[in-house]
């Protein structure tokens, strides 16, 4: 197999949104998703050195964002003492000074199973739109995640709904079709 | 009657809520003739169904080009031709 080789000019359009996602499950905070999926960006760059060509790039940027998402937690708990788990009485709930024994999880509940499946679902819904057209996969982003409205987007690409029904088109066909092994 | 390429297009508004009554009444009298359109319908909107679920999130355009300022300032990025593969040189 050909060694692979980091093309950084594409990271952005190509990774940012993968990342992110992954980013915004492990933090729960948009805001600092984005500043470690940039963080992660740097720090590829600077290491770009060290690629050894054996992982996809992909593989090796995602390696890097969990060293960065670890750093991240790392420091919020950095205080002595922030980093025991501690358990307390639900403040403020209706459950206020129940006991703790009527807290335990549900055992029949797959509600945590589920919350996996759906980020590993997310990822591979963006890795599929990352291997779409860049206009295709700008529009489709637009209006599917981002919500905007068709007039919005005509405006703002400049160009008109025929047109943009067509690229959602051709990026739902080819979602389909890189989705349908696993997911449908 | 529509041909497929218009029920295709019904279709997909349809999965953003942004189609007409009449366009939605034209779409089901050619589904009910229409095998290969049914298949696709049923498929894009398990596809809608997928999409909501995975609650995706992504970088507005503009946070996109700031992130690639920000590399592209840095002083640091090394030369293209330093990061390939040494085994390839």
């Amino acid at each position: 197999m050909a060694p692979h080789r980091l093309q950084p000019d594409n990271w952005v359009d190509n990774y940012a949104d993968y990342l992110y996602n992954y980013a915004v499950g492990r933090v729960s905070n948009s805001e600092v998703a984005k500043d470690l999926v940039s963080e992660t960006f740097l720090s590829a760059l600077k290491s770009a050195k060290n690629f050894k060509g054996d992982a996809a790039e992909r593989t090796w940027l995602i390696a890097i964002l969990k060293r960065k998402v670890i750093d991240y937690y790392r420091k919020i708990n950095s205080n002595k003492g922030k980093a025991e788990v501690r358990i307390s009485y639900a403040s403020g709930t209706d459950t206020d000074g129940d006991w703790l024994e009527e807290q335990v999880a549900d055992p029949f509940s797959n509600f945590e199973n589920s919350a996996i499946e759906n980020e590993e679902l997310g990822l591979a819904i963006q890795k599929c739109i990352s291997k779409l057209p860049k206009k295709q996969a700008l529009v489709f982003n637009m209006k599917t995640i981002q919500g905007i409205s068709t007039d919005d987007i005509c405006n703002e690409l400049e160009i008109n709904p025929s047109n943009l029904w067509v690229m959602i088109h051709r990026a739902r066909t080819s979602l389909m079709d890189c989705l349908n092994e696993n997911w449908f | 009657m529509i041909s497929c390429d218009k029920a295709a297009t019904i279709c997909n508004k349809i999965q953003y809520k942004e189609a007409s009554l009449s366009e939605k009444l034209k779409l089901r009298l050619h589904l009910l003739v229409c095998k290969t359109c049914k298949t696709f319908s049923k498929k894009n909107t398990e596809l809608s169904k997928l999409c909501e679920k995975a609650n995706l999130h992504s970088l507005t355009e503009q946070e996109k080009t700031a992130i690639k300022k920000q590399l592209k300032d840095n002083p640091k990025q090394p030369n293209p031709t330093d990061i390939t593969h040494p085994t390839t040189e």
